[in-house]
Order: structure tokens, then sequence, then C-alpha cells
């Protein structure tokens, strides 16, 4: 199985539009997984039934038990994560804070404090016309997502069966999330756009995507709202050695599909055009007619 | 000599797991007493860097060899530094299996 | 006054707010900028300039090999596998490591002491009469990035006017931000993708007890989804940008419309003069 990540960088330059056109146009024989597990959105364009949740367990986290609490303060001072606080003569653990670290319960000296598993958010399957789809939600201001992209991935694999392709949609960003998105990749679709935001944060993340080892192509979304800028990220890929799959026309049809909750490949407008150029090219460079 | 076989049960006949840190069982084979320990691996749903963790459960335990499926590069630096050698258990199924074939010389090594 | 430029998803446009509007105050008074988006910091392309380093260090051990016993205690006591003790010495992963100090507790022999290592940096710059520059950076590879945020807003300081743009999002960066926060404005646009995220943003926000409004952005006039769910969620929208090919050549140039366009720098202006007045009605 070839295992392909669709990545930007920065947001909102158009990747989900771009992985949801790439799951609708391979079809079938795939298995897709959401890995923007903060902002989840590929569902939103491919019609799916949700078949399965399960509860996320992060970290576990420290909580303390008021009436062994002999409010001596040692797990106040010892937090590097500034998680537990007075509240009416009572110590808290703000569960948002505290990294679950478990040193408050090693200085606690009357074992008021433990640790405790925490749902940090709910791992999901969905059916969709294009195939299964591992997700996932992310409670807010819950951390941890990165190990929430792990979970993802590892609910694709075992819904992978026979397929051909795990295709899978990108957080933003280069942090955690990122990176257990990219490890153990055979390859990743940058999509920038011509803008210096943009092309600033896919060098950065070209940077680390290098470090697995993965084959690393580039989309450039809304090619033509700025020529000069288009140039320099075409240079860009040239010097870097990345291989440019094509560029997409800025296309109000892009929204309207988005309004609608349909992938622009439903569509037969300019856009959709040059994404399934950029699919049969992705196709024979992965050699996924086999 | 100490060999682990990552399982997913307890015992000789148990069957092999591929996974390393997220093994739910470590069976520890004493070649010379022909004894196995079985211990339940704690860190199955735990968060984060389990490979290492794991890594000091085998260290812990005085093994010296380890037959699993596959590692992460945490788990890989750790073990290496430990001198633990690795092997894959192959077409084997259960940790007799592995063990058997582990001293016939027909595993491959991982690391 | 501190407020927070947020979005629930990316490349809403919640960096050129930031900057418009900081643009905006440094010719009224003053204001201090600083980019809470340590993962791809980006306020710096807007404004360029001369700007001073300061590391960002994390205390991470360092084991003294003449005192430690190899006993296993802090190998054991790390949650997060950075630590593994063999028989012959301690092996570290830093980029493991939470830096609790657990293990510089639990160590029965003192083996352990902190030393810093450095994740990313904090710039300070002056690129405009009024207006200071802060960003967080984070080195790639990295993961810690609350702790770059909690220096780069450390070194913005409290007075003033201060505009933190944080990270797309609504994980563990963006609440960092949020901390401490008066006023957070969240960037959408009025997508069935900008507002299932704005959802998710607005729901982080709460969870801090601060008190938020909304931008709409690239408005194509096609509004009324995002209008009624801030009605329904009892949020001011605060100003809408309109999407027109004007302000979008003016912005991927890297320039700005409060600037390069006329009247938005009193727009932005106005936008602050809202946000000042929610925030009263909250105190």
């Amino acid at each position: 199985m070839i295992r392909l990540a669709v990545i930007s960088g920065k947001g909102g330059t158009g990747k989900t539009m771009v992985a949801a056109a790439l799951a609708d146009l391979f079809a079938t024989g795939q298995v897709l997984a959401d890995c923007d597990v903060e902002a989840a959105n590929l569902g939103l364009l491919l019609d799916g039934e949700v078949t399965s949740s399960e509860p996320f367990m992060g970290l576990e986290k420290a909580e303390i038990d008021q009436d062994v609490c002999l409010f001596c303060g040692r797990c106040v001072d010892a937090c590097r994560f500034d998680a537990i606080h007075e509240e009416e003569k009572e110590y808290v653990v703000d569960p948002l804070k505290c990294e679950g670290c478990g040193v408050c319960v090693w200085v606690c000296p009357s074992g008021a404090a433990t640790m405790h598993p925490y749902q940090a958010g709910d791992v999901l399957a969905s059916r969709t016309d294009q195939g299964h789809l591992s997700h996932a939600k992310l409670y807010p201001g819950s951390g941890n997502s990165g190990l929430l992209v792990h979970e993802v991935r590892k609910q694709a694999e075992k819904m992978a069966g026979e397929s051909r392709l795990l295709l899978a949609d990108g957080p933003p960003g280069i942090g955690c999330p990122l990176i257990s998105t990219v490890s153990g990749m055979d390859a990743v679709v940058v999509v920038t756009e011509p803008g210096l935001s943009a092309l600033h944060d896919l060098k950065r993340v070209v940077n680390v995507s290098r470090r697995f080892g993965v084959e690393i192509f580039v989309v450039i979304n809304r090619f033509d709202l700025e020529p000069g800028v288009c140039q320099e990220i075409e240079r860009f890929c040239e010097d870097e050695g990345l291989r440019l799959l094509g560029k997409v026309p800025f296309d109000s049809a892009v929204v309207a599909t988005v309004r609608r909750g349909v992938p622009i490949t439903s569509t037969d407008s300019p856009a959709s055009k040059a994404l399934r150029q950029i699919k049969e090219r992705l196709t024979a460079e992965l050699d996924l007619n086999g | 000599m100490i060999v682990c076989i990552t399982a997913k049960g307890e015992g000789a006949e148990a069957t092999v797991e591929p996974r390393f840190g997220r093994a739910p069982y470590f069976v520890f084979a004493d070649t010379e007493a022909g004894t196995f320990v079985s211990v339940k691996n704690e860190l199955v749903d735990a968060a984060g860097g389990v490979g290492p963790r794991s890594a000091q459960v085998l260290v812990d335990h005085s093994a010296t060899v380890l037959i699993t499926g596959q590692l992460g590069g945490n788990a890989a630096t750790a073990l290496k530094a430990a001198g633990i050698k690795v092997y894959s258990f192959g077409d084997a199924a259960t940790a007799t299996q592995a063990l058997e074939k582990y001293t016939q010389g027909g595993l491959s090594e991982i690391l | 006054m501190k407020i927070v430029v947020a979005s629930g998803k990316g490349g809403t446009g919640k960096t050129t707010v930031s900057a418009n509007l900081a643009y905006a105050l440094a010719r009224r008074g003053g204001v201090t900028l600083v980019d809470c988006d340590v993962e791809e910091p980006n306020l710096h392309l807007f404004f360029p300039g001369e700007s001073e380093k300061k590391g960002v260090p994390v205390p991470v051990p360092a084991i003294d090999s003449e005192r430690c016993t190899l006993c296993g205690e802090c190998g054991h006591f790390c949650r997060y596998g950075a630590l593994t003790v063999l028989k012959d010495r301690v092996l570290f992963f830093s980029e493991l490591c939470h830096s609790c100090g657990g293990c510089t507790l639990v160590c029965p022999v003192d083996a352990i002491t902190e030393v810093g290592r450095e994740i990313g940096v904090v710039t300070t710059s002056h690129p405009l009469p009024g207006l200071t520059l802060i960003s967080g950076v984070m080195y790639e590879g990295e993961v810690l990035a609350p702790k770059v945020i909690a220096d780069a807003k450390e070194e913005g300081g409290d007075e003033g006017r201060v505009i933190y743009d944080a990270s797309p999002g609504v994980a563990c960066p963006v609440i960092e931000t949020l901390e401490g926060a008066d006023f957070c404005i969240l960037v959408t646009e009025s997508t069935p993708f900008g507002l299932h995220d704005l959802d998710l943003a607005v729901r982080a926000a709460a969870a801090l007890g601060v008190a938020a409004g909304v931008v709409i952005n690239r408005s194509d006039g096609e509004d009324d989804a995002a209008v009624t769910f801030c009605q329904e969620h009892d949020l001011p929208v605060l100003m809408t940008i309109p999407f027109d090919r004007e302000v979008a050549a003016v912005q991927n140039r890297g320039g700005l419309i409060a600037r390069d366009l006329p009247r938005w720098e009193e727009r932005f202006a106005e936008l602050w003069d809202e946000v000042a007045r929610h925030c009263e009605v909250k105190v």
C-alpha cells in the first residue's frame, strides 16, 4: 500500500480541497485518514456516515482528593506547569494545564494526588462513497493532538484491508501533529499558494518532511492570483528538486462546492480540470495503476 | 541468556505480537533454565515514549535478545545503546517457535 | 488591554487582521504585537526590520555519571520515556522530555541537575514608530510550543495595548496564548469549513473564560450562515472584510490594506475601539 499525505505548512492554502478532490478521483481501493484532528474537515466534503466512535484517552491527568489533602502546598510548588491552584481553601488541578508528569503525586505526603485517565476526544470511523474514513475530534483545549493523529493513523491501517492507497489530509504547521502525520508515509503533496507567508511555510514544512525520507510533491493553488510569487515558488521547487505536480487556477467554483459540501471534482470547472491532471501525474509517479 | 519475545498473551505458547512498545506482554525466556516468565506491559495504552520505556523493561529483566516485529526510532536507539540484539520473528507463530528458530539461527536481525 | 487574534481554521486571514490592526494602532499611540504562532511565525514578513534575539531554554536533566548508581528511579518515574537506564549509563531522549523536573526530585543520590536546552528564540524589533514586534520562533522538529509562546508573551509585557497572534487550531498552543487575555477576536470565513472550525475556537475561548467577537474575512456577500451562527452564540460581528482581487493582491504581496488601500486604516482603528467597548461591558 502506498501512503500519501496532503500537507501545507500554512493553513488555508486549499489542502483539504485538494485531498477531497484526490479522494474523489481515486474513488476506489483506498482508505482515507483525516489527520487534521484540530479542524477535521475532510468529512464535510465527502458524504459519509459515522460507523463507530471510540473515546480518545490522552495523557493521564492529576486529581486531588480533598478528603485526604493536607493543604501543604508542596504540589503547587513542584508543578512546573502552573496547573494546581487554590480555590476556596482547596487545591484544584486545571486539566487544561496539567501535562500528566506525576510530580505532584510524588511530592504529595498524604496520597491525595493521583493520576487518572482523561478523555481528550473521540476517534471516529465513517463510511463514504470514496472509501472508509478514519478521523477524530479533539476536544477544544486538549493537548496531545500528535497522539490522536497516531490513533487515526492506526485505525486507518486497520481499516485498510486490500487498499492500494492510504490518503491522509494533514494538519497545518510543523509541530507534533504534522510529524505524527508524515512519519511512515511514502510521499507527501504540499499544497501552497502564491503568497509570501505560504512560501515561507512551504520551506519549513519541506525541511521537516525531508527528515522522514518521503517523496515530496508540490501543488500551487490559486496560482494566477500573484504571478510573481508563483514564479518564485516554481524556482524554489526547481532548486530544491521538488516535483511540481501542477497548478490550480483561482476558481469561484471552489467556494461554491465547499458550501454545497461536495468535492470540486464533482464539477467541470477549471480547478477541477487541473486537479484531474494532477491526479494522473501522481498516479504515474507513485505507480498506482498496478 | 534471557530472550524477550513480544506476545499477545502469557506463557511459552502465547501468540507473537508484531508491535514492540505496545505489545500486550513481554515473554522472557531463560535459555539455560528453560523457563518462561511473562510480564504484562503496563504501557499498552500509555500516551507516549513507549519505545524507550519498554526498552527499560527489557534492561530491568536483563534481556540481551529481543524477538519482535517492528521498532520505532527511539526504541531502536535505546535497545542499541543497551546492547540488546533485535530479531524479526518471521513466520513463527508462538513464543516457543520464535525461540526455537532463533536458537537454530533462522531469524533475521533487525538491529 | 491584551487581545488575542485567533481562528479555528488556518488561512482565514488571522495574521492579516493582526498586522493591519497593529499598523493602525502604531499610528495611534503605539502597540505591542506578539506573534504566538511559533510553528509558522509570519508577522515579521509584514514588518521587516533588525531584531534582537533571545533564546528560549527549557530545563533538561544532566546526569553526573560519577554519582549515578544506575538505580533506575528516574527512568521509571518519567512518563514521557525520556530516560532509559541501561546497565552502564543513562540514555536521555531530549525531544521526549517535557521539563517537568521529576527526575531531579526522585533521584536518591542527587546525581541529576538541570541544564538549559534551546528550543526556539524570541525576537524583538521596532519596525515602525509606535510598533514593537515580538516573534516566538520554535525550532523545526521541537514540540514544546507553549513554552516558546509563554516566553514571547512575557517579553511583550502587560503595559498598554498588546495583540497576540495565535496559531490556528484549538490545542495547547492556543490555550497558552489565550491565557490571561482580555478579549479574543476570532477570524473566520463564511464557508462550512470556516464555521465548523469557528465553533471549535469559540469553545476554546469559552473554556478559558475569554470573551470573544468575530471578524468575517473574504466575504463574498453570502454571510447569512456566519451571521446566524454569531447571533446564536451571542458573539458580536466586529468587522466584515470583503473578498476582492484588490484586497487579495495587496495581501499576497505581503502588503497591508490599512497602509496600501484607502479607508482601511480607520476601519481597523474602529475595530480596536469596538473591542475596547466589549471589554468594558465585560468588566
